[in-house]
C-alpha cells in the first residue's frame, strides 16, 4: 500500500494508519506565551523579507524524524526558523548553542 | 481567460483525465512538495482549473518561482486508502507541471 512508500515525506501523512482514529480536539487551541513568541519572530522576519512561510514549511518538513514528532508545533517553527537563518547566513551554527 | 506571460493558460480543461506523475523528489534531495504521496501514480479528472500561483517548490527555496496553473483533480477513493463506498472521491489541488495526460 502506499502508506509503506518509503519515499514518502515526513510531513505527507494523509491517510497513514497510525495517525488514525484519534480523537479530534474541537476546543480552539490558542498559541501559549513560547507559540506566540514564535509567531512574532516568524512576523518580524517576513516582515523584514527574511523568509517567507513556503521556506519555514520546507524547513519544518526536513527535520529529522526522531526530532520532529519529539517537537511540538511551535517548536518544529523556531528549529524551522534557526536552521533557515543559519543557512542564509544571518546568524551562526554556535550561537545556538 | 487572457493568458499574461507570466501565467499561462491553463492545458487541462474540466471533466480532463489525468495521471499524477509517479515522481519522487523527495529521493533527490531537500524539497518542497505539495502533491500528496498518496496520489501519485494515480489516475484522476479535472474538476476545474483554479488559476496561476507561484510555484511553491520554488518559493521554498526563495528561488524565482513561476506561476503554474493549479488544478482541483478528483480521485475515486476506495484504491488510494482500501476504504470508502464506490462513489466516495478525494479532492485534491494539485499543479499543472504534476499532471499528464491520460
Amino acid at each position: 500500500m502506499t502508506e509503506e512508500s518509503p519515499n514518502r515525506a515526513i510531513h505527507d501523512i494523509g491517510g497513514i494508519a497510525r495517525f488514525r482514529c484519534t480523537p479530534v480536539e474541537h476546543d480552539e487551541a490558542p498559541p501559549d506565551a513560547f507559540g506566540k513568541k514564535v509567531d512574532a519572530i516568524r512576523q518580524l522576519l517576513a516582515q523584514k523579507k527574511m523568509m517567507t512561510v513556503d521556506e519555514l514549511r520546507r524547513g519544518i518538513e526536513s527535520i529529522p524524524q526522531d526530532e520532529y514528532f519529539a517537537l511540538g508545533y511551535y517548536e518544529r517553527w523556531l528549529r524551522s526558523i534557526a536552521a533557515l537563518m543559519v543557512e542564509k547566513g544571518v546568524i551562526q551554527q554556535e550561537d545556538l548553542a | 481567460m487572457s493568458a499574461a506571460p507570466d501565467s499561462p493558460a491553463p492545458r487541462f480543461a474540466a471533466g480532463a483525465q489525468v495521471r499524477v506523475k509517479d515522481d519522487w523528489p523527495e529521493t533527490r534531495g531537500p524539497c518542497h512538495i505539495r502533491t500528496p504521496y498518496y496520489v501519485r501514480g494515480r489516475l484522476g479528472r479535472v474538476v476545474r482549473p483554479l488559476g496561476a500561483f507561484p510555484n511553491p517548490e520554488d518559493l521554498a527555496f526563495a528561488r524565482p518561482a513561476p506561476r503554474r496553473q493549479l488544478y482541483h483533480v478528483l480521485f475515486e477513493q476506495p484504491p488510494i486508502w482500501n476504504e470508502g463506498k464506490a462513489g466516495d472521491t478525494v479532492m485534491v489541488e494539485i499543479f499543472e507541471h504534476w499532471l499528464e495526460e491520460a
